[in-house]
């Protein structure tokens, strides 16, 4: 039943998702687009670790994971706050408008 | 009473200060006693220390204030040195700087900056004391910075004209050319003497130089340049008819009767290193004679008085080097003396005319005052019959002396009669300006201007001029006798002939027949020849263009000024890197994430590659 | 169990790719449920089941209904959508694409060892508990400070009334 993965495979998946995550935020407008693509990488770093704790075989891994979850729970709920601000102010999810940063 | 000689510059020192630290708040008799009487007081200890010293049997006295400096081997100190020339000298300076600066107590009493001028008068004295008191090359250096600043500060007096800060800064920077030159040939002998103690220095020269030697020469040559340029003299003299736009009391002290003579005193002071230095002492000679000629010719053009007067003094001055470059050293201080006197007054007197005549300085505007203006009539009649070296005044007596040495040179026939033709012009110009400006019909309807303090120095100086002929130079000690020359009955009548011949020509030519004059003024080859000499010879226009235009050219080309350029430099590229890396930041967070892709990408394939 | 694993990744990638090339923002978030419940998927059959539970629930659950709560509260409109697929012209793809392919490149060819096998065996919950209450006692206090930290913050972040 349980036959044998291998390693690289795992780790390319995680990749693969990583890359999309990040031409996600790259090429996005909609700041809620640029919040989805960034969740996209946290999945794809957590599925690395898993594959890891199953190649080594103990729970650490697992627990990485939980932490993770927490860390993009909590990251979501602040973004998604600070969006409903950034919209109330300039009514518009555009992310181009958020540039008083600049030079 | 001679130890006391370190008292002597310190009263104008004193009164200097006392004028400065008073910001001017004193009243004005207050200024002019403390002005006045620092030097007065300065004149009677001189006159105490002169009669002590050469009524003892001492030939020299030196005292040292305090060490100055102690490096390694050299010392240098305020050391004062007291002999027969140093003598004559603070009795000149003291006396006459007395009487000028009672005559200015009365002259500037309506100017505003009547206790500016004291202080810088009397920091003048204080400074020219120095120098001719110094015991040592160092602290005649020092004297001779001291009048040179002094003489800046007083050129530039009436400063809100910019035309009178131009004529200080012009006689400043070219003076400071002869001070250069000087610097050297101190830095020369010290490296080779290897003390700058005026008298260690002569004695080591005498033991270890033979005559002619290039050393010798090379240093009484720089030593020369310096004395050229503190003297008005070829090639450095384009800066005294300018400096004539100070007020009328300093150019009689300053730029007549004693820093113009530092140049003489220094050569006569050096005296030994000069006699072993032959070239040098020709060429000494020769520059006084060419000079005495060249301002002689200019000072028949010119019209304004003080100018004529500027040009005489760079003429008699030219005497006092030929006397020194034909090795007659005594009649050189003799004339040097006799010259304070007359020029002192001269120049007083014509304060006083211009004063009379509300700042009128062109004597072709001037005429017929001698009933208006006795007083300036007088001084101007005694003061001009000296500078002609009339027979039975002071100027006579040293003019002859300093012609009879000349002759008795080995071919100095030629100084001689250059000598002669420049008292001729002498004669000429001097009683020019006498006739045009006092005599012929009168212009204007004045009053003369003199009080008590104006008239007694003139009246002082007028009887110094005459008698002046007749004090004897105690300066045996310092240059050897002098041997007495006698020349034949002809010799001595044409040198009394010419200046009365000079007088009767002037006569001539600008009281009883001016159309001939202006007839040969007005003619091409005159004409031409009134400009040229009019302009100094064309020296201006000379140092203009060899000088002063490369100068200018080279600094407007440093005008961004490249060192500056290259520090600001710097900070241009930092900034403008700073802007180019600026631009990445857009505040745009698309842009922000591409960039950390980037920089992942690149950290990523760094680590792979290493 | 293989053929398993390789089907749910395939299925992950489509829908992500499927996720960033959306016009749609809900369609959009559909899809990103689909690969985080693929994703789950693949857990099982790595033998992390607490962990695939914990992605079905809290990420695929909650995170992504959150997501969705508040664009419904935004309440942005039909015209979004033209919006979106205006600002997505092709030639927007290019550097993005070559970036990430440059990088997938190099963590690849970083990746690539020998092939290790992994052999799953199944870590069950008991495991994850007992190292929970064991080592990694401080990471539960400080994960639950980071959410309190996240509520008080959200709370305060999307108050009405708060310029």
């Amino acid at each position: 039943m349980m036959e044998s993965i291998p390693l690289e495979h795992g780790m390319i998946v995680a990749g693969i998702l990583f890359c999309l995550g990040l031409i996600g935020v790259m090429t996005r407008r909609n700041v809620i687009f640029i919040l989805m693509s960034l969740e996209i990488m946290l999945n794809a770093g957590g599925l690395a670790f898993i594959v890891a704790a199953a190649r080594w075989q103990h729970a650490d891994g697992q627990i990485m994971f939980l932490m993770i979850l927490t860390l993009a729970a909590a990251e979501v709920a602040v973004g998604l706050g600070l969006i409903i601000q950034m919209f109330r102010r300039h009514h518009t999810v555009d992310i181009s408008v958020l540039n008083q940063m600049k030079g | 009473m001679l130890d006391l000689v370190g008292l002597l510059p310190l009263f104008p020192l004193l009164g200097f200060l006392i004028l400065v630290l008073s910001f001017g708040r004193l009243p004005k008799l207050a200024v002019a006693i403390v002005g006045a009487g620092s030097v007065g007081l300065s004149f009677l200890l001189a006159a105490g220390i002169s009669i002590t010293l050469l009524t003892s049997n001492m030939e020299s006295f030196s005292r040292l204030i305090w060490t100055w400096m102690s490096v390694g081997d050299f010392t240098s100190g305020f050391s004062f040195y007291l002999d027969g020339l140093a003598v004559v000298m603070i009795l000149v300076i003291t006396g006459v700087g007395f009487l000028i600066h009672l005559y200015s107590t009365g002259f500037m009493i309506d100017d505003p900056g009547y206790a500016k001028f004291f202080a810088y008068m009397n920091l003048f004295v204080a400074a020219m004391l120095v120098l001719v008191l110094a015991d040592n090359l160092v602290l005649l250096y020092l004297g001779w910075e001291g009048v040179g600043l002094c003489s800046y500060l007083l050129i530039g007096f009436w400063y809100e004209n910019p035309a009178n800060g131009y004529a200080a800064r012009k006689a400043f920077v070219v003076t400071r050319v002869g001070d250069t030159s000087m610097a050297v040939g101190l830095f020369l002998l010290f490296t080779q003497l290897g003390t700058l103690n005026i008298q260690d220095m002569l004695l080591g020269a005498e033991q270890q130089w033979v005559t002619g030697q290039g050393v010798a020469v090379v240093a009484a040559l720089l030593l020369l340049g310096g004395a050229v340029g503190k003297s008005a003299q070829l090639p450095l003299q384009t800066w005294l008819p300018d400096a004539m736009a100070g007020p009328t009391p300093i150019s009689a002290l300053i730029h007549a009767a004693t820093m113009v003579t530092a140049g003489v005193y220094l050569i006569a002071r050096t005296h030994v290193l000069f006699e072993l230095a032959p070239l040098a002492q020709n060429l000494v000679a020769w520059v006084g004679l060419i000079t005495l000629l060249m301002a002689g010719f200019t000072a028949l053009t010119q019209f304004d008085i003080k100018r004529i007067l500027a040009y005489s003094t760079i003429s008699q001055i030219g005497y006092m080097f030929l006397g020194l470059g034909v090795g007659a050293w005594s009649a050189s201080i003799f004339h040097l003396m006799t010259h304070a006197f007359f020029k002192a007054l001269l120049f007083l007197a014509a304060g006083t005319v211009i004063l009379s005549l509300h700042h009128e300085h062109n004597i072709f505007k001037m005429g017929g005052m001698w009933r208006q203006l006795p007083v300036a009539f007088a001084s101007f009649i005694i003061g001009s019959a000296a500078l002609a070296a009339l027979p039975f005044t002071a100027g006579y007596f040293s003019k002859d002396e300093i012609l009879l040495a000349a002759l008795a040179v080995e071919g100095g026939t030629l100084l001689w009669l250059g000598g002669v033709l420049g008292a001729f012009l002498t004669a000429l110009y001097s009683f020019r300006l006498v006739f045009i400006a006092f005599l012929g019909k009168p212009s204007h309807a004045t009053r003369e201007v003199t009080g008590f303090t104006m008239a007694f120095p003139l009246a002082v100086l007028a009887f110094l001029s005459l008698a002046g002929g007749l004090i004897h130079v105690p300066v045996e000690q310092v240059f050897g006798l002098s041997e007495e020359h006698h020349a034949g009955f002809l010799v001595h009548a044409f040198m009394i002939a010419v200046p009365i011949l000079g007088v009767a020509a002037a006569w001539l030519f600008f009281l009883a027949r001016p159309q001939w004059a202006e007839s040969m003024k007005a003619s091409t080859v005159g004409g031409a020849l009134h400009r040229f000499w009019f302009s100094g010879w064309g020296m201006d226009a000379l140092y203009q263009i060899v000088f002063v235009r490369p100068f200018v050219f080279l600094a407007n080309l440093n005008r961004h000024d490249f060192f500056d350029t290259l520090y600001a430099g710097i900070a241009a590229l930092t900034r403008g890197g700073h802007k180019m890396v600026a631009q990445a930041q857009t505040g745009q967070l698309r842009w922000y994430a591409v960039s950390i892709a980037i920089g992942l990408v690149l950290m990523i394939s760094l680590g792979v590659a290493l | 169990m293989i053929l398993l694993f390789y089907l749910a990744s395939v299925i992950a990638i489509v829908s992500t790719v499927a996720v960033i090339v959306q016009s749609n923002i809900v369609h959009a978030l559909i899809y990103l449920i689909l690969s985080l419940l693929s994703v789950a998927v693949m857990f099982f059959t790595l033998g992390a089941p607490f962990a695939a539970m914990l992605e079905a629930i809290v990420y695929a659950g909650a995170i992504m209904v959150l997501f969705l709560f508040v664009i419904m509260m935004l309440n942005l409109g039909p015209a979004t959508k033209e919006q979106e697929r205006r600002w997505l012209p092709g030639s927007i793809w290019v550097l993005p694409a070559i970036l990430a392919a440059l990088l997938l490149l190099q963590l690849v060819s970083v990746l690539a060892g020998g092939p290790v096998e992994i052999a799953p065996v199944e870590v069950g919950v008991r495991e994850v508990s007992v190292l929970l209450f064991g080592p990694y006692l401080l990471a539960v206090e400080l994960a639950s400070l980071l959410l309190l930290a996240a509520l008080v913050g959200a709370y305060h972040l999307a108050k009405k009334g708060n310029r």
